[in-house]
């Protein structure tokens, strides 16, 4: 289930919450709806080149600004399977986790790859594949904290919290 | 151990914590609005929830797309107002009694020093300068607060920074974590706490304290906090209902970092599109044109910021083709602004009072930019589209260059007024 294959679109450093979905369309929680214009005003083209199960590649504090969960709401909605940055922004971080969007630390694939590349994730290996014709290179993933493994396989907080109780 | 790690450590069962450690904690105050908390509740509802863990500490306050913006803002403000009622919080507050959240709390002495605040809004940090830990989440993480009255954190590291040395005129607590972000930029205490201590701390008020704790999240940081003091004390004596502690960090705490700053070198800040940290003192400004001064918000919409713009703006008018937009943060503080006589100066200045609410701030509505325009603004962030179009800029800085901005109808200081000394 942490396994994701798709094409790579990059972003540059500081792609705040804003720019991921702009706080004029926080009138809905709807997904669907706050998919429709996830990333627009940095990339107007950006929902019509990606297909389900692209990733995206970003710079530094990813996610920056507004606490907003609308944000890894639009992203997981527009059929991102994944989001691989340099670092990311506290909330953005821990909302990722929270509500199931695959998040992932390394700091040198974005110095590697370009738009459109196929890269496969497997976040339980915690390693990246990425094939050039017949070399395959593999980059590790910064490891992350058992308790927030256990989020995700749980489903997010909330599935997590219930599993607890039981 | 320091005041962050302190007050974390004080609402779990631990004797001890260390950063790095990942703890469940209990919440003094979960803090919702019209756009985080309907998700929550949403979540809450999916996980089997029926009451929440206690009804005078779960905080909602529909104040971002209020008064309703439309149809669909209209609803999200339902669902909250259904649920505060069913719940029967004591912390709701109806448009005509509330304000925007983070001077709210404060003001109405439902944060309090030692506490442990969670906002599902990013500058729930504010609270940290009533010497509390609070800090910003998400839903998913209020809707378990919600429900269980804890929640998960990682113990963060602490940067201390030091300010020393008296202010200039005209500069301010803005100016003051406009010139930090510049430096530290917008990353610069990711995951962090801030502890603002040194002499210069007790220069400030607890306006110029709550404006800088606002804005650390834009280094970052997971919260800022200042060290109860006499002046905390003032301030919080004669709001609070329930007791408090008042926790301070122990001589041999470990930080991670320590910046001095010398308060006295710093003029007047402006951050200029489109990041918080593209920071330059007012003197490099240059000739910006602009088109919109907003002066409100949770960072400036204090009293004591009005004071300031209506000290400027007394026997003067805004440029022709500008508007300008006060917004009172809070109905307390528009009562006192119109016993003081703010309000009339800013009128007859050409000014309009906006009723207390985040839409102007965020683009929501009540000052949305249109394409390439350019708005000076006592708010947070300056992001691409952060106050409208795509195409338009925002240029953050404090109540007075706000204020000199409007008349001059170009980012400006205080100091450029004839009959005004710098």
């Amino acid at each position: 289930m942490m396994k994701f294959k798709g094409k790579i679109w990059k972003f540059g450093d500081n792609i705040d919450t804003d720019a991921i979905i702009p706080a004029r369309y926080l009138i809905t929680s709807d997904p669907a709806f706050l998919a429709a214009h996830c990333m627009e005003d940095v990339d107007p083209e950006f929902l019509k080149k990606i297909c389900p199960g692209d990733i995206i590649v970003a710079g530094e504090n990813f996610g920056c600004g507004s606490s907003r969960e609308h944000a890894p709401i639009a992203i997981k909605a527009a059929g991102i399977s994944c989001v691989i940055a340099k670092s990311f922004a506290r909330i953005f971080y821990r909302n990722s986790f929270n509500m199931g969007l695959a998040i992932f630390e390394s700091r040198e694939l974005w110095n590697i790859v370009s738009d459109g590349k196929e890269i496969e994730v497997d976040g339980e290996e915690g390693s990246i594949s990425i094939t050039d014709s017949d070399f395959v290179r593999f980059l590790r993933i910064h490891p992350i904290p058992s308790f927030m493994e256990e989020l995700i396989k749980d489903g997010g907080l909330m599935r997590h919290l219930s599993k607890k109780k039981e | 151990m320091t005041i962050t790690e302190k007050i974390l450590c004080k609402h779990t069962d631990l004797e001890e914590v260390h950063p790095g450690m990942l703890i469940n904690a209990k919440v003094d105050i979960a803090l919702g609005n019209d756009i985080t908390a309907p998700i929550a509740i949403n979540e809450f509802r999916k996980a089997g929830g029926t009451r929440v863990f206690d009804r005078d500490k779960v905080v909602l306050v529909p104040d971002h797309f209020t008064p309703n913006k439309d149809i669909d803002s209209a609803q999200q403000c339902k669902v909250v107002r259904e649920f505060a009622q069913e719940q029967g919080l004591t912390h709701y507050y109806e448009v005509g009694e509330a304000g925007i959240e983070h001077a709210l709390l404060p003001e109405q002495g439902i944060v309090l020093p030692g506490d442990l605040v969670i906002g599902a809004d990013s500058h729930t940090c504010t609270y940290g300068a009533l010497g509390a830990f609070a800090t910003g989440v998400g839903s998913t993480d209020l809707a378990a607060a919600m429900l269980t009255g804890e929640v998960w954190f990682r113990v963060p590291e602490t940067i201390k920074i030091v300010l020393y040395g008296r202010m200039q005129k005209w500069v301010s607590g803005k100016d003051i974590i406009l010139y930090i972000i510049g430096r530290i930029g917008v990353d610069g205490a990711l995951y962090k706490a801030m502890e603002f201590i040194g002499e210069a701390v007790g220069h400030l008020g607890m306006a110029d304290r709550l404006t800088i704790a606002n804005m650390v999240i834009e280094a970052g940081a997971k919260n800022g906090i200042f060290i109860p003091d006499a002046i905390t004390e003032a301030y919080v004596r004669e709001r609070a209902k329930r007791s408090y502690t008042n926790f301070t960090s122990d001589s041999d705490a470990l930080y991670a970092d320590m910046i001095d700053i010398d308060v006295s070198t710093i003029e007047p800040q402006v951050a200029f599109p489109h990041i918080p940290s593209n920071v330059r003192g007012i003197s490099q400004a240059g000739n910006v044109k602009i088109d919109q001064v907003l002066i409100g918000s949770c960072t400036n919409g204090r009293i004591e910021d009005l004071r300031v713009a209506a000290g400027i703006l007394r026997g003067r008018k805004v440029a022709p083709y500008v508007r300008l937009i006060i917004m009172p943060a809070t109905q307390e503080i528009y009562k006192m602004a119109l016993r003081e006589g703010l309000m009339e100066i800013f009128i007859d200045a050409r000014g309009v009072i906006s009723p207390p609410s985040c839409g102007a701030c965020l683009g929501g509505h009540m000052g949305v930019l249109a394409d390439g325009e350019r708005a000076v603004s006592t708010t947070n962030r300056n992001f691409v589209g952060r106050m409208g179009h795509p195409g338009s800029e925002v240029y953050l800085a404090s109540p007075a260059v706000a204020a000199a901005s409007a008349v001059l109808g170009r980012v400006a200081g205080p100091g450029e007024l004839p009959g005004i000394g710098g």
